[in-house]
């Protein structure tokens, strides 16, 4: 019999249910490889093993008493450290929650406990879900299991990694700017950014609150429509949440797309890209024609990217999103502030003034701070119309590009980033090149739209290669279908880093 | 102290935040109680733990539109809310969520009556939603207590223009403000629960030698007592007029800007609060986790059914068909169930002066032991109308009326139950009459000679006479048929 | 746009954001800043005269809750993760009155 971590969450669930293996011997199985990779990977804050394997025998005890159990009955999963949950802690992989302990879950989380999902622990990630390599994390960077000297991608590396390298079957992260697209990519898993108010936002620990979404990193295209099912829906806990109904994303997920219109955003293709991403990309492109589709050239004109002849990239919609994501991130941290929960200076304090300063300085990291500090200085008295409201025309200059180009289309097929993983340590010592990675994510979260991350093949140096689907609002069960085409018509699903394929077997 | 060629003219403006009375706070469902344990009716959205989201209260928004359709105010058909963002420790997010640039309402007024019988008319800026913040408590020497029981809970923030030129109609503004709320039932207004809080902006113009000068304009923050408001605006506008003096050139709008200051209620004066000095920057931007709200002529509609009729006129109708005095109709109107109290009774064939009379007489002596509205003594309108037919019948008389109404509020039995039993149905019965009357003749002697004697004392002792009589009948008597036999037998 | 921020503006950026920086800091985020914010002046070149700002993803308007008491925290529950508490009271340095 396959070893367990080698099946895939939809594979696990079904086994479970038939009774041919148990949630506490997949949480064993789990907890296993966990044990002998983390040293390596360092993809969690916080390992729950006590608490997921309560959860285990309990789904095992309902399974037995002849319960029917719910679609995640079972399985174990991870949840990056940006949701709230009432068990261990939720540090965002800052110093300034480093203790915190909710008092609530995140709808989503709670959605998946109602599932029958076991939660393994809390995933790294960059502070407070600011930056793209994960080393931004307050406490310890996480390693890209294809190769540790590299990164995962960010700001979910830690959920990524632990799908790459088998320490969970599946895992949450969030995504703001590409936070869920762009490590998928890097640690060649499947990952989707759902549109903007798919799924409910109320306990996501927020960053950029009209960017951020929750969505699901897994093993292939048939996990991820297995958990969005499950996150999905309505939340009266969040006005920004659509009370739209799910659509079942695993009826058709196998039935091709007849007819299906891949767009092709000209302007996405520039001398920023990776020249081996850009052949796989086209690969793609010619997968989809032999299978019926049409390729269409769209222009997203504000999504542009340039490249000067000193190798500078420019993009209007990179500065558009990071003034937007950063004002409003400078609000959302506000709260930290030593008073109500989190880090206190132990500092001898004059006023209540120090005790915000000297807090806040002790707790955010440099990135933290300098994001905080570009937000206060865009939303501050005469900078607003210059900056953020600025941006916020460009937003919709940027949406009614992608509004025009969907009438022609049915999805558009892209880059996730223009490179593959990059070293630890390559691209920190200038912010604007950390910022850069995220040029061909950014616009789908401006605009709010779904997008898909999947593996289109590795390098010839042996890292993943990600290809990115984007469609229109609320076209998950397009995005999916088109996914799993590919995936079905090339074979390409569910990689395994060496690191992985090593006998985890004692 | 001002001389003969100087003018001065406050302008004076006042933002009034009034805590509505919704069950539930502004973006969550914790209570909006005052007075419960610290720190008791507050959750992770108020305290503003990380990654929860507000979402907006129905009662509160239409609340808030029907005082700005109270308030003549043209009701948003789009309006949104906006973070403003300041650090303190009774504001957990260190943003409040507010309103900017698009309110709920703009551009209403309200008639303010003055003693001189005039109208002043007060124009409202506009009229908008947000969060309070919770407490600080300052009971200890060496630090602060935070109690977020307060914080989210709705506040209204009424802004009107700098159109009031007195302390009068500064008060009158306030107090107007105060009743119609309340008359609303959009705020309970309960000064001593911090219901309602006053921010007046106060400057003046001086014209002197034909020049004028515009002093600062000085912001008072937080003052919760229409007491401290009255002393404020009065002490400000001296002050003001003290500084420039001292400084006419350099005391002025111009060169010194808006200044914001404190009240030290025991000192009586305003003062510089250090810690609040700094300008705020308050970067304004569009709230992303609420969803604008949409007012369509349908909703509008709806609320403004709810508005009914408002106390001035009311007022005016109970001067023009009650044939009520101004100081009748006021007392009258400061509360909408007191009103309505009067109404129904008219309504079920009451006589409207007669009701009014008891309502102000017995009602309002009842209400004023009690510190509650008449409304609330407890009285129905029914029993109310009874009463007032009885007496309008004949069957028992004023002073009779009176003790009933009292006894009436004590125990809720109908009025004819409480005559009958208490013995105040009126006597005609002419034995029983003449039977008093002789009893009263045959003890007074000098009374009765004072009487047939006629001249000055006759009048006096005639009083006397039917007063004893009516003693007598225990307040029983039909006074008019005592008196014509008492004549009777006198002559 | 010169290739640093005025060391007085970051100071006063510092405290608006209730960050305390050391001199150091100061001098090299006046250095980081100004590129990001040289980046972010690109968006000049667009012309967004007559563009609607969009602050929202989706457009959705009046979503409302009734006025219907939910559950809330206890005391204990509000404060447990409080740095320093005074009995059932948040603990902080002395402030002046409330901020409204």
């Amino acid at each position: 019999m396959t070893d367990i971590i080698d099946l895939s969450a939809t594979q696990l669930a079904a086994a479970i249910a038939k009774g041919d293996c148990t949630s506490v011997q997949a949480v064993e199985a789990y907890l296993g490889a966990i044990a002998r990779r983390e040293p390596a990977v360092a993809a969690y804050n916080e390992v729950l093993s006590d608490r997921a394997m309560e959860q285990a025998k309990a789904v095992d005890a309902r399974r037995s008493r002849g319960e029917r159990l719910g679609a995640l009955g079972g399985v174990p999963l991870a949840i990056k450290d940006v949701l709230c949950t009432t068990y261990g802690r939720t540090t965002c992989s800052s110093k300034i929650l480093a203790n915190f302990q909710a008092p609530y879950t995140a709808t989503a989380v709670a959605k998946l406990e109602q599932a029958d999902a076991v939660i393994l622990g809390k995933t790294n990630m960059d502070e407070f879900a600011m930056g793209s390599s994960t080393e931004n994390s307050g406490f310890r960077p996480t390693a890209n299991p294809w190769d540790t000297a590299r990164v995962p991608g960010g700001s979910s590396g830690g959920s990524a990694a632990a799908v790459a390298a088998r320490m969970a079957a599946a895992a949450l992260g969030s995504d703001t700017g590409g936070s869920i697209r762009q490590p998928a990519a890097f640690c060649g898993v499947v990952g989707m950014k759902p549109t903007y108010g798919r799924v409910s936002r109320f306990g996501l620990v927020a960053y950029g609150s009209s960017l951020d979404q929750i969505g699901p990193i897994t093993q292939d295209v048939a996990d991820c429509a297995l958990l969005l099912r499950v996150i999905a829906g309505g939340d009266g806990n969040d006005s920004t949440c659509v009370d739209r109904p799910v659509g079942d994303y695993l009826a058709k997920l196998d039935e091709p797309i007849k007819g299906l219109r891949v767009g092709w955003p000209a302007e996405f293709f520039s001398k920023a890209l990776d020249g081996e991403i850009a052949a796989a990309i086209s690969k793609a492109a010619e997968v989809y024609k032999s299978h019926g589709a049409k390729i269409v050239e769209v222009s997203l004109p504000h999504s542009r990217i340039d490249v000067d002849s000193a190798g500078q990239v420019s993009s209007y919609a990179v500065a558009c999103y990071y003034i937007v994501a950063m004002a409003e991130a400078s609000s959302n941290l506000a709260r930290y502030d030593g008073v109500h929960y989190g880090h206190r200076t132990a500092e001898p304090v004059a006023d209540i003034i120090e005790l915000y300063s000297k807090t806040r300085a002790e707790g955010f990291g440099e990135e933290v701070k300098r994001r905080v500090m570009l937000g206060t200085y865009t939303l501050s008295a005469g900078y607003y119309d210059a900056y953020y409201n600025k941006a916020l025309k460009v937003r919709r200059l940027i949406k009614n590009d992608f509004d025009r180009a969907f009438t022609d289309c049915d999805v558009l097929l892209c880059p996730v980033a223009p490179t593959t993983a990059f070293r630890l340590g390559e691209k920190t010592a200038d912010p604007l090149t950390m910022y850069l990675e995220d040029i061909y994510t950014i616009s789908a979260n401006l605009a709010g739209l779904p997008g898909l991350s999947l593996p289109a093949g590795l390098s010839a140096a042996g890292l993943p290669i990600g290809m990115q689907l984007i469609g229109p609002v609320f076209s998950e069960e397009t995005l999916l279908r088109a996914g799993r085409m590919y995936e079905k018509a090339t074979g390409i699903t569910r990689l395994t880093p060496p690191m992985a394929a090593s006998a985890g077997r004692e | 102290m001002i001389d003969t060629d100087t003018t001065v003219l406050p302008l004076i403006g006042l933002e009034i935040h009034v805590e509505l009375a919704t069950e539930t706070k502004m973006f969550c469902r914790c209570r909006n109680r005052f007075g419960d344990p610290p720190n008791t009716n507050v959750c992770p959205v108020c305290i503003g733990m990380p990654g929860v989201l507000p979402v907006m209260n129905r009662k509160a928004v239409e609340l808030a539109m029907r005082v700005g359709l109270a308030l003549n105010c043209t009701v948003s058909s789009f309006t949104k809310w906006d973070r403003k963002s300041y650090y303190y420790p009774d504001l957990p997010k260190n943003y409040q969520i507010s309103q900017y640039d698009l309110p709920l309402s703009v551009n209403g007024y309200m008639e303010v009556p003055l003693s001189d019988g005039t109208d002043k008319k007060v124009r409202i800026r506009r009229a908008h939603l947000e969060e309070d913040a919770g407490k600080n408590i300052h009971d200890h020497p060496a630090h602060t207590g935070v109690d977020l029981n307060r914080a989210g809970v709705p506040l209204l923030e009424i802004v009107s223009e700098p159109d009031m030129n007195t302390v009068e109609e500064v008060m009158a503004y306030a107090r107007g403000m105060h009743r119609l709320v309340r008359w609303l039932g959009a705020s309970h207004a309960n000064m001593q629960m911090g219901h309602m809080r006053f921010e007046p902006n106060i400057n003046l113009h001086i014209t002197r030698s034909g020049r004028t000068y515009k002093t600062p304009i000085v912001e008072v923050k937080n003052l919760n007592s229409f007491r401290s408001l009255e002393r404020t605006v009065a002490y400000e506008i001296q002050r003001q007029y003290a500084a420039w003096g001292e400084d006419p050139d350099g005391y002025s709008l111009d060169k010194l800007g808006k200044q914001n200051l404190g009240f030290d209620d025991e000192r009586g004066v305003t003062v510089f609060q250090r810690e609040k000095e700094e300008a705020h920057d308050y970067r304004y931007f569009p709230e992303p986790d609420l969803v604008p709200v949409m007012v369509d002529e349908a909703w509008r509609q709806s609320v403004a059914a709810g508005v009914g009729e408002l106390p001035l006129a009311r007022r005016a109708r109970y001067m023009a068909d009650y044939r009520l005095t101004l100081k009748e109709a006021d007392a009258l109107t400061q509360d909408a169930p007191t009103g309505e109290l009067l109404d129904d009774a008219v309504r079920l064939g009451a006589d409207a002066k007669r009701c009014v009379n008891l309502l102000l007489s017995r009602g309002a002596a009842i209400a004023n032991e009690r510190s509650c509205t008449i409304a609330e003594i407890g009285i129905s309108s029914a029993q109310l109308a009874d009463l007032v037919k009885l007496l309008a019948e004949g069957k028992i008389n004023a002073t009779a009326a009176a003790r009933i109404f009292d006894l009436m509020v004590a125990s809720g039995e109908p009025p004819s139950r409480i005559a009958q039993r208490e013995g105040l149905l009126v006597v005609t019965d002419a034995a029983a009459l003449g039977a008093w009357v002789d009893e009263a003749i045959a003890a007074n002697p000098q009374a009765v000679a004072d009487v047939r004697e006629g001249g000055k004392k006759q009048k006096k002792a005639f009083g006397f006479l039917m007063g004893q009589v009516m003693q007598r009948s225990g307040g029983a008597a039909d006074p008019a048929e005592v008196q014509r036999l008492l004549r009777e037998r006198l002559s | 746009m010169p290739k640093t921020i005025d060391l007085d503006l970051v100071r006063h950026i510092g405290k608006l954001s209730r960050i305390e920086l050391t001199d150091q800091q100061v001098k090299t985020f006046s250095r980081q800043l100004a590129a990001i914010i040289e980046y972010f002046d690109k968006l000049n070149e667009l012309d967004t005269a007559n563009v609607h700002p969009m602050a929202h993803a989706v457009e959705i308007h009046n979503v409302l809750a009734d006025d219907a008491p939910g559950v809330s925290l206890t005391p204990e529950e509000a404060l447990a993760n409080a740095p320093q508490r005074d009995g059932d009271f948040f603990k902080v340095p002395k402030v002046i009155g409330d901020s409204q």
